[in-house]
C-alpha cells in the first residue's frame, strides 16, 4: 500500500439499512468515526468579526460565490471567501495588503447566502488596523490628511471650491451671498468642484439647470467633503466630523432638497447622515433630470452620432438601487445608440475608486494584473462604443487615464451624462470636454 | 578702525564651497561702499593653507581638531568667542545645513539681530536693506539694518561671486583655539558621502526633472519616456526622493544636487525656493506646472501652463514617431 | 526621562497670502494655519526615539493662533503623554524665533528633559531657526537638517544631512536640541476618531506667559516678489506645447 495514504480509523456500514421504505443497505450508508476537523484556528476571524459591525466576518462558510463576481479578484487574488479562508492559514488581514483592495462595490453581498458584508467589515477592520498604531498606505493617509485640514482630499483651499463658478457661463447662486430659500440645493463635492475634469461636468450640469429654470443654489466654499468614502477607507472619526460641520452648515439655510453630484454623497446622506441628525431629500441629479425629462426632450435638439455605453457608478446602483434614470437619460439622447456592457446593472463592475480606493491607486496597482478601471474601459471598447457615459465624479478622471494606459483613448470618449446632454441642448461643444 | 564685514568661510573636505566665494563677493560689494575691509573666518583642523585662496583683506585663521568638519557646537562657540572682541558690521553665514546652525546660535548667544533666508543685502540710502526670502517664497521681507553688528545668513546662489581682488592674499591672522573648545559636548565627527551614484546629475547635459505634480510613482515611467527620448537624465523635487521613488542622488535643490545644465524640463514642479536654490542657473528651463502661479515660472524661460501627461504624451508621439 | 518636542502652527502657504494694512506682518485674518510640517517629522522621531526607549514625549506650544489644541491633541493621540500650551498676550501676531526660544526656555528647564527636538525651519522664521536659539540660550549641544538618530549609552547620535547626499554623523552629549528636517519614517497617521477620544479623555495643560521683549521680528515691509514673470508662456493645446518645445530645443542644437 502508498505510505503516503493514511488510512481512516474507523467506517461503519450497516448491512441492512431501510430508511423511510429506501433500502440504503451497504456502501449508502457508510459512516466515518468521529474526529475533530478543527485543522485551523479561528483566532484571526474571531479578531476581526469581535469588531462592531463586522460580525458577519465569521458567518462565511467558504461556499464561494463571491469570488466570480469580486472585481478585484477578476484582475487579482481576492474575494471575501479567500481572506476568510487566508485568516485560517494564519495571515492577519490586518497587516495584509488585502485589507486595503476591497473597494465596498457590494457585489459580494448581492450573491452571499450568508450575507456576510464586506461593507460594513473593512471600515471596521481598517479602522482598527489605524487605531493599532498599523501604517496605511501613503497615498491614503495623504488623502485622508488632506480631507482633516482643507475638507477635501485633494488638499485644495477651501475658499478655491467655488472657484470653477465663474467659469460657468450662467449664474451658479452661492447661498452665503444670495441669503434666500432655495428649493435645490446642490451638492457639488470635492472632484466636481476641483478636479479639471469634475469641473467640466459641473459646469455642463450647471448649464443644464439653468436651461430647465431649476431654483438651485451651491454652498461654494462653506462645502466639505461629504465624507463617505473616507468613512469605508476606515476613517470613521474624521467622516463624523465633516458630517456634523456639513450638517450644521446645511442647518443655516433653507433649502427643500438636495441634489447630489456625487453617489458616494448620496450614499452618506441617506445612509449616515440622518443618524447624526441630519435628515435631508436627496436625489442624485440623474434622478432629478429623469424626472424633469418632460421639460428637458424638447431642449435636446442636437443629434449626437455616438454609440454609447453605460457604467453603473456602484453607490447608485447597487448601494441605491438607481439604474434606470441614467439609460433613461442616454435613450433620450438623439442619434445615440445604446449598448449595454455584459457586466451592468446589478451585476455592474466596479471603477475601483470607492471604498478609498479612489486614494489607492498605485497601491492597488501593485497588487493586480491591471487596474480595475483598464479591466472596465477595455469591456466597454469590446461592446463596439465610442464613448463610455458615466455619472459618478470619480469615474471620468479614473476611466479617461486607463483609456490612455490601455491604449485605447483614440477610440473611447469617456462622458459624464450632463456633459453629453449639455452637449445635445447645444449648450457645450463637443470638444469642450 | 576701518569696520569690517566678516564672512565664516564654509568648506568641504579640504575646498572652500561655491556660496563662500559669493559671500565672499556680496562682503566686497558691501565693504567697497562702506569704505570697509573684509575678514574671512577660516576654521578647521588643518586648512591654514586655503588663507591664500580667499579674496578677503584679512584672514583669520583658528586651527583644531574638534573643528575639523565645521560641526555646529564648536564652530559656533568659536565665533561666538571672538566676535564679541572683532565686532564686524556684518557677519556673513551661508544658510546652509552648516551655516544655519552657527548663524542662529551667535545671534542668539550675543543677542545680535539675524537675518535668515538673506537673498538680497544693499545700501539704500545711508541704511543697508536685507530682503529675506519667507513663507516657501511667496513673501519678501525687507529688513532695514541698524547700527548694531547683524548676523545674515545667506541663501547660496543668490549673490555673484566676484573676486575683485583674487591675487592679493590679505594678511592672515593665526589666532589660538578658545579655551571653549575644551569643554565641549559634541563628539564623534564623521562624514560620509553616498553610495557611488548611479548617474552623476551634474554633469548631464539635459535633465529631465519631476516633482509632487508626477502624483504616483508609476507615472516616473512616463516621465522616464521623456527623458530617454530628449537624452537626458531623470532628477526629481525632493518630495520624490523623500518618498523613496528615486534615489538621493537625483535629487536636485538644497538639500540635493546643484546642477546646471543646457536643458532643464521641470515637469510638475512648483518650485519651492530649496529646489530652485539647486537649478536656476541652468542655461534652459522649460516648465509644465498646471498652477499659473507656481514660482517655477519666476525662473523659467519658458512655461506651459497645462496638464504634464498630456505634454509629455505629445512630445513621446514626436519624438518617438 | 523626558524628550520635549516643540510644534508650532504656521501660515498655510498652499493658501494665497495677502499682505496686512501694515505693511509688516500677512493679514492674519485671511490666513489658514497649519502644523508646520518639519514639527510633524520632530514628532514623529521623537516617538519613535521614546518607543526604544522608554522615555516620555511631552509635546510644547506656544498658542499664537488660538487653534494649537488640535495640533497638541493629535500629538497626544499619536503618542505624547502630556501636551503643554502656552498662551499670552500674542494671539495673531507673528512671534520671531528668538521670543519664542524665550518664552520655552524655562518650560524646557523646568521638565529637563534629555532632548529637545523640533522641526529644522518654519517658513515664517526670518531671524533664525528654532533648534539653534533654544540650544544658545539653553548652553546645550545642538543640530539641524536632522534625519535620524538614536539614543545610545548615554549620548543621541545624530545624522545631519549636508547636500548631495552627504551626512554628518554627530554624537552630542545629553540634554540635547535636534532640528528634524526628516523623521527615519513618514510621520505616523492617527485617526481622527482617536483624536477625538483623546479630546473627550485627555486634557491639555495651560501656562499664561508674559510676552516678552523683541515678540516680532523687526521687518520694515513686506512684499510679494515680482513674480519675476521671466517664463514666456508657451499656450495651445498639449500638442501645440509639445511642438514648441520641440522648436525651442531644435533651435538650440539640443535634439
Amino acid at each position: 500500500m502508498d505510505p503516503s495514504l493514511k488510512k481512516v480509523a474507523e467506517v461503519w456500514e450497516r448491512e441492512t439499512a431501510i430508511v423511510e421504505g429506501m433500502d440504503i443497505s451497504g456502501p449508502w450508508n457508510r459512516m466515518f468515526g468521529q474526529r475533530v476537523i478543527w485543522d485551523y484556528s479561528p483566532d484571526l476571524i474571531e479578531e476581526i468579526a469581535q469588531l462592531p459591525g463586522a460580525e458577519s466576518f465569521a458567518w462565511c462558510y467558504q461556499c464561494g460565490k463571491c469570488v466570480p463576481v469580486c472585481p478585484v479578484d477578476v484582475v487579482g487574488d481576492y474575494g471575501p471567501r479567500k481572506l476568510y479562508r487566508r485568516a485560517q492559514t494564519g495571515i492577519n488581514l490586518l497587516d495584509s495588503p488585502d485589507l486595503w483592495l476591497c473597494t465596498t462595490c457590494a457585489n459580494c453581498l448581492r450573491v452571499c447566502p450568508k450575507l456576510v458584508d464586506m461593507v460594513q467589515i473593512m471600515p471596521a477592520a481598517r479602522e482598527h488596523a489605524m487605531l493599532t498604531g498599523r501604517a496605511i498606505p501613503a497615498e491614503l493617509q495623504e488623502a485622508l490628511e488632506n480631507t482633516a485640514i482643507y475638507g477635501n482630499p485633494l488638499g485644495q483651499p477651501a475658499r478655491k471650491r467655488e472657484a470653477w463658478v465663474k467659469d460657468a457661463g450662467v449664474p451658479v447662486p452661492i447661498l452665503h451671498q444670495i441669503q434666500r430659500p432655495v428649493e435645490w440645493l446642490w451638492w457639488v463635492e470635492c472632484y466636481p468642484s476641483y478636479h479639471p475634469r469634475g469641473i467640466d461636468a459641473s459646469i455642463a450640469l450647471a448649464r443644464i439647470f439653468n436651461a430647465l429654470g431649476l431654483d438651485f443654489a451651491i454652498l461654494g466654499r462653506e462645502e466639505k467633503c461629504a465624507g463617505d468614502s473616507q468613512r469605508l477607507a476606515g476613517e470613521r472619526g474624521l467622516f463624523e466630523m465633516l458630517a456634523e460641520e456639513n450638517i450644521r452648515t446645511l442647518a443655516k439655510y433653507e433649502f427643500r432638497h438636495i441634489v447630489v453630484t456625487d453617489p458616494h454623497a448620496l450614499n452618506a446622506f441617506r445612509k449616515h447622515y440622518p443618524k447624526l441628525g441630519g435628515q435631508y431629500d436627496v436625489w442624485h441629479y440623474t434622478t432629478l433630470l429623469a424626472r424633469e425629462l418632460p421639460k428637458l426632450q424638447p431642449l435636446l435638439t442636437k443629434s449626437l452620432p455616438y454609440r454609447v455605453t453605460f457604467h453603473d457608478p456602484c453607490y447608485l446602483g447597487r448601494h441605491n438601487g438607481e439604474y434606470d434614470a441614467p439609460r433613461q437619460l442616454i435613450q433620450a439622447l438623439p442619434g445615440v445608440e445604446f449598448v449595454e456592457m455584459l457586466r451592468c446593472r446589478e451585476n455592474s463592475y466596479c471603477c475601483g475608486g470607492g471604498g478609498g480606493g479612489m486614494w489607492l491607486d498605485s497601491f492597488a496597482a501593485g497588487h493586480q494584473r491591471r487596474r480595475l478601471s483598464e479591466e472596465r474601459v477595455l469591456e466597454a471598447v469590446s461592446t463596439g462604443a465610442d464613448t463610455l457615459v458615466v455619472c459618478c465624479p470619480y469615474e471620468v478622471s479614473r476611466f479617461e487615464d486607463a483609456a490612455k494606459s490601455t491604449g485605447v483613448e483614440g477610440r473611447l470618449r469617456v462622458r459624464d451624462i450632463a456633459e453629453l446632454l449639455a452637449e445635445a441642448m447645444g449648450l457645450i461643444g463637443e470638444d469642450a470636454a | 578702525m576701518t569696520q569690517r564685514i566678516a564672512v565664516l568661510v564654509e568648506h568641504l573636505e579640504g575646498q572652500p564651497t561655491d556660496v563662500t566665494f559669493e559671500l565672499l563677493g556680496l562682503a566686497r560689494r558691501i565693504a567697497n561702499t562702506d569704505g570697509a575691509s573684509v575678514q574671512a573666518y577660516l576654521f578647521g583642523e588643518r586648512v591654514g593653507h586655503l588663507a591664500e585662496s580667499l579674496p578677503a583683506d584679512s584672514v583669520t585663521v583658528v586651527e583644531h581638531s574638534a573643528l575639523h568638519h565645521l560641526a555646529p557646537e564648536p564652530t559656533a562657540r568659536v565665533l561666538a568667542a571672538l566676535l564679541p572682541a572683532d565686532l564686524p558690521r556684518l557677519l556673513l553665514v551661508p544658510n546652509t545645513s552648516l551655516g544655519m546652525d552657527v548663524a542662529a546660535w551667535v545671534a542668539a548667544a550675543l543677542e545680535w539681530p539675524l537675518v535668515a533666508y538673506c537673498q538680497a543685502l544693499e545700501h539704500r540710502g545711508s541704511r543697508l536693506v536685507a530682503t529675506a526670502q519667507l513663507f516657501g517664497g511667496k513673501i519678501l521681507a525687507d529688513v532695514t539694518l541698524d547700527e548694531r553688528p547683524t548676523v545674515i545668513a545667506a541663501l547660496a546662489g543668490a549673490f555673484a561671486a566676484d573676486a575683485v581682488n583674487p591675487g592679493a592674499p590679505g594678511k592672515i591672522e593665526r589666532r589660538d583655539a578658545p579655551a571653549e573648545l575644551a569643554a565641549l559636548r559634541t563628539r564623534s565627527v564623521v562624514l560620509e558621502r553616498p553610495e557611488a551614484a548611479d548617474v552623476d546629475i551634474t554633469r548631464a547635459e539635459k535633465i529631465v526633472a519631476v516633482g509632487r505634480g508626477i502624483e504616483s510613482k508609476d507615472n516616473l515611467e512616463l516621465a522616464e519616456q521623456v527623458a530617454q527620448a530628449l537624452g537626458a537624465v531623470l532628477a526629481a523635487s525632493r518630495p520624490l526622493v523623500d518618498a523613496g521613488w528615486l534615489p538621493r542622488s537625483r535629487q536636485v535643490g538644497k538639500s540635493g544636487l546643484k546642477v546646471k545644465p543646457k536643458l532643464y524640463f521641470a515637469l510638475g514642479i512648483s518650485g519651492a525656493p530649496e529646489h530652485l536654490e539647486g537649478m536656476k542657473d541652468a542655461e534652459l528651463i522649460i516648465a509644465v506646472n498646471k498652477d499659473p502661479k507656481a514660482p517655477i515660472f519666476g525662473v523659467a524661460d519658458y512655461g506651459a501652463v497645462a496638464d504634464l501627461f498630456e505634454v509629455s504624451e505629445a512630445l513621446l508621439e514626436r519624438l518617438e514617431g | 526621562m523626558t524628550i520635549v518636542v516643540v510644534m508650532e502652527q504656521v501660515p498655510d502657504v498652499v493658501e494665497e497670502l495677502a499682505i496686512a494694512p501694515s505693511g509688516t506682518d500677512l493679514d492674519r485674518d485671511a490666513v489658514s494655519y497649519v502644523l508646520n510640517e518639519y514639527d510633524d517629522h520632530a514628532l514623529e522621531e521623537a516617538l519613535l526615539l521614546a518607543e526604544a526607549s522608554g522615555d516620555e514625549v511631552v509635546a510644547v506650544g506656544i498658542d499664537t493662533t488660538g487653534e494649537l489644541d488640535q495640533t497638541l491633541y493629535t500629538a497626544l493621540a499619536k503618542g505624547a503623554r502630556r501636551a503643554i500650551k502656552l498662551t499670552g498676550d500674542f494671539e495673531g501676531t507673528w512671534l520671531s524665533t528668538r521670543a519664542a526660544a524665550r518664552l520655552l526656555v524655562p518650560v524646557i528647564q523646568e521638565l529637563g528633559p534629555r532632548l529637545v527636538l523640533t522641526g529644522v525651519q518654519a517658513p515664517d522664521d526670518l531671524d533664525g531657526q528654532l533648534a539653534p536659539t533654544l540650544a544658545a540660550l539653553l548652553g546645550w549641544p545642538h543640530a539641524s537638517v536632522v534625519i535620524g538618530s538614536e539614543l545610545v549609552d548615554g549620548v543621541v547620535q545624530v545624522r545631519k544631512e549636508l547636500w548631495g547626499g552627504i551626512t554628518m554623523t554627530l554624537e552630542l552629549e545629553l540634554p540635547a536640541v535636534l532640528g528634524v528636517q526628516a523623521a527615519r519614517q513618514a510621520p505616523r497617521y492617527v485617526p481622527i476618531s482617536r483624536v477625538r477620544q483623546v479630546m473627550r479623555e485627555a486634557s491639555i495643560e495651560t501656562r499664561e506667559v508674559e510676552a516678552p521683549d523683541g515678540l516680532v521680528p523687526a521687518v520694515t515691509t513686506l512684499r510679494v516678489p515680482e513674480q519675476a514673470g521671466r517664463a514666456e508662456i508657451l499656450t495651445g493645446s498639449p500638442a501645440e506645447i509639445a511642438d514648441r518645445i520641440i522648436e525651442l530645443l531644435r533651435a538650440r542644437g539640443l535634439l
